[in-house]
């Protein structure tokens, strides 16, 4: 009774909050639609989650420094059209089109880094404009239309199809991806400096912990991430367009805060934030069954996320 | 004798320190706009003047609105949607009598002052972080904008909407009018009001504000509320630039996106607590004309946006000069 009581406790709220919703939100998509809770079904919501939840464990990463990450859109987009671009080539450059496009991504990630981190500009703005800046290459590279090239078999097969045990590919490489996440924020003195960073920089840099380079290269993940999840949309639907990214930025945000993360940083868990991204995702396949016009899903869409912050995401009072 | 002009040397460093931002977007903007309608083929003819004065009135009026919650340390992302929603409610009711268009705009500027009084219940009485909840609120006035106009279109009063954007005797644009009558009119009293001047409080130290008595929720709920006015003036002049009205989710995001980067070229911390909105007026100028002198110098139009995003790269870095100053290392950090 004692250890079910501890276990309870060591669950944070948020998770638990999440983990209701998505019940709540299973219960009612099968309640509309039978086949809502066939596997089939439900692994085919969970390869479409993988895609978001790449993005989103970049972006955790960026708002467990208090720090948030605002070129999502365009880096996505960047990863998806380089992965692209690099597969119209023979040879070895085609072979290696998904490191070419994440160490893109990851290139980005680090001017982020930088510019937070030695230029102390706030994340926000920053991110800001590097993200005009990856649409305004993009755009050159493009010439302002949806580009000619192809995804390779390569990412084809890592975004659609199921090598192991029938589940996708995509959902393994995430799982992957969120392994490694959680081994590096639990297991790492880094992970531990990210946590710490998120508390209060000035304590960390007075106990000598080198907070730039934390910086630095917590964007230069959460920009490889992002490129990563453009390339696994490229060989989703075999092409890259402009763009693409554009509808991963409020869902990664909110999958991330749903989850439990505080946006000011220093708090939150990684199964709170793939909690966030499935709740999200289910969220958008409902929406998306029911027979409803696109404006009425959106003003639900936000409603429900609002809503869902309200009960548990709310901040402290201001007392003194 | 000496010891009053003395002061009042002090005192004009004094205001030119104090109003740093504003002035060096002011005098970069003339620079700019000198450069500008001297490399114009068609020179400084009311014409050119009053096309650039429109749009980048659009822009200042949105940036305006994003000031007011940046200065309480607040952010308001659902800025562009709010535009873009009052845009395509305007569309449908800018039309027929001048009674019934007057009625219009009332409907379009309280439908704005409805979405601004949404946002800051969320974030003020919900306790909601404003980066997400207006991520949020801007979604739903996205949905609201496709639903009012599903197809993009619009049957506007024409000849309100050549008035709005016209030249006074074809000197002075009017959207340079409404701007300093909102100025005028909301600004500066807002900002001599003691809610204005409790925005700054709370944006400097929301705790320290607190515990002074300083009315924290009313002046957060209002610096909303304002916000949605502004965006919503925007959305009204936009409609009267188009003649129509289109639920364009991208318009607003880019919006929203450069209204940020207005707010920081004008001066205002991103922190809260300094600044104000003539510093973004200018912000905003000054952004516009980055486009128009792309314009006249021939740029290639598929790598503008790229400059674009260089130039907007350039000035934020440009505050990090600060840092020569900054004695001690660790006040480099939070």
């Amino acid at each position: 009774m004692r250890t079910a009581r501890a276990i309870f406790r060591r669950i944070d709220r948020a998770l638990l909050a999440a983990m209701g919703c998505i019940v709540v939100l299973l219960i009612a998509g099968a309640l509309y639609d039978r086949n809502f809770l066939s596997p089939d079904y439900l692994l085919q919501q969970l390869q479409v989650a993988s895609f978001l939840g790449v993005i989103a464990t970049g972006v955790m990463l960026v708002v467990l420094l208090g720090h948030i990450d605002l070129s999502i859109p365009w880096v996505v987009t960047l990863g998806g059209m380089m992965s692209t671009a690099a597969a119209g080539h023979d040879g070895l450059v085609g072979s290696l089109a998904i490191p070419f496009a994440v160490a893109c991504g990851l290139g980005i990630g680090i001017v982020n880094g930088i510019g937070v981190a030695y230029l102390r500009v706030p994340s926000m703005i920053f991110t800001l404009a590097t993200n005009a800046i990856a649409q305004g290459l993009m755009i050159i590279h493009t010439s302002g239309f949806a580009p000619e090239d192809h995804a390779t078999p390569a990412m084809h097969a890592l975004a659609v199809e199921r090598s192991i045990l029938g589940i996708p590919n995509a959902v393994w490489v995430w799982a992957a991806i969120g392994a490694g996440t959680v081994v590096l924020l639990r297991r790492t003195p880094f992970g531990r400096r990210v946590y710490a960073i998120g508390n209060s920089e000035r304590a960390v840099f007075l106990s000598r912990g080198n907070v730039r380079r934390v910086v630095v290269a917590c964007f230069a993940m959460a920009g490889a991430c992002s490129a990563f999840a453009g390339v696994l949309l490229a060989g989703y639907s075999t092409k890259a367009y402009q763009a693409m990214g554009d509808p991963y930025v409020l869902p990664a945000i909110a999958a991330v805060v749903l989850g439990g993360t505080s946006i000011l940083g220093g708090r939150g868990t990684y199964l709170g934030t793939v909690a966030g991204v499935v709740l999200v995702t289910l969220l958008q396949s409902i929406l998306s069954i029911v027979q409803m016009s696109e404006s009425g899903r959106q003003v639900i869409y936000g409603a429900v996320i609002i809503v869902m912050l309200l009960v548990y995401g709310r901040g402290p009072k201001v007392v003194s | 004798m000496s010891g009053v002009s003395s002061l009042r040397a002090q005192d004009v460093r004094y205001w030119l320190s104090s109003h740093r931002g504003p002035l060096i977007a002011a005098a970069l903007f003339v620079a700019m706009f000198a450069l500008f309608v001297t490399e114009h083929p068609a020179g400084a003819s009311a014409n050119v003047v009053n096309t650039a004065a429109n749009k980048g009135v659009l822009l200042a009026f949105v940036a305006m609105a994003q000031t007011i919650p940046v200065l309480t340390a607040g952010l308001d992302l659902s800025v562009g949607s709010v535009f873009v929603m009052t845009n395509c409610l305007a569309s449908t009711l800018i039309a027929g009598t001048p009674l019934q268009v007057a009625l219009g705009v009332a409907i379009v500027l309280a439908s704005g002052l409805l979405c601004g009084a949404l946002n800051g219940l969320v974030v003020v009485f919900g306790r909601l972080q404003p980066i997400i909840a207006t991520l949020a609120t801007g979604a739903m006035y996205s949905g609201v904008a496709l639903w009012l106009r599903p197809a993009p279109g619009g049957d506007v009063n024409e000849d309100f909407a050549d008035f709005m954007t016209g030249s006074l005797r074809d000197v002075v644009p009017f959207s340079i009018v409404v701007l300093a009558a909102a100025v005028v009119l909301i600004w500066i009293p807002y900002r001599r009001s003691v809610l204005g001047r409790a925005a700054y409080a709370v944006g400097s130290s929301e705790q320290a504000a607190y515990m002074s008595g300083v009315p924290v929720a009313r002046a957060k709920f209002l610096a909303y509320v304002l916000a949605g006015l502004f965006a919503a003036i925007a959305g009204l002049l936009l409609t009267c630039l188009t003649y129509s009205g289109e639920a364009n989710a991208l318009l607003g995001g880019s919006y929203t996106l450069s209204s940020i980067a207005a707010v920081v070229v004008g001066g205002t911390s991103l922190y809260g607590g300094s600044g104000g909105a003539i510093g973004t007026i200018f912000g905003a100028f000054v952004l516009r004309t980055i486009g128009d002198l792309l314009f006249v110098f021939d740029i290639d139009p598929l790598s503008q946006p790229l400059f674009l995003g260089v130039v907007l790269l350039i000035s934020v870095s440009l505050g990090s000069f600060r840092l020569l100053k900054v004695k001690k290392r660790v006040d480099l950090y939070r």
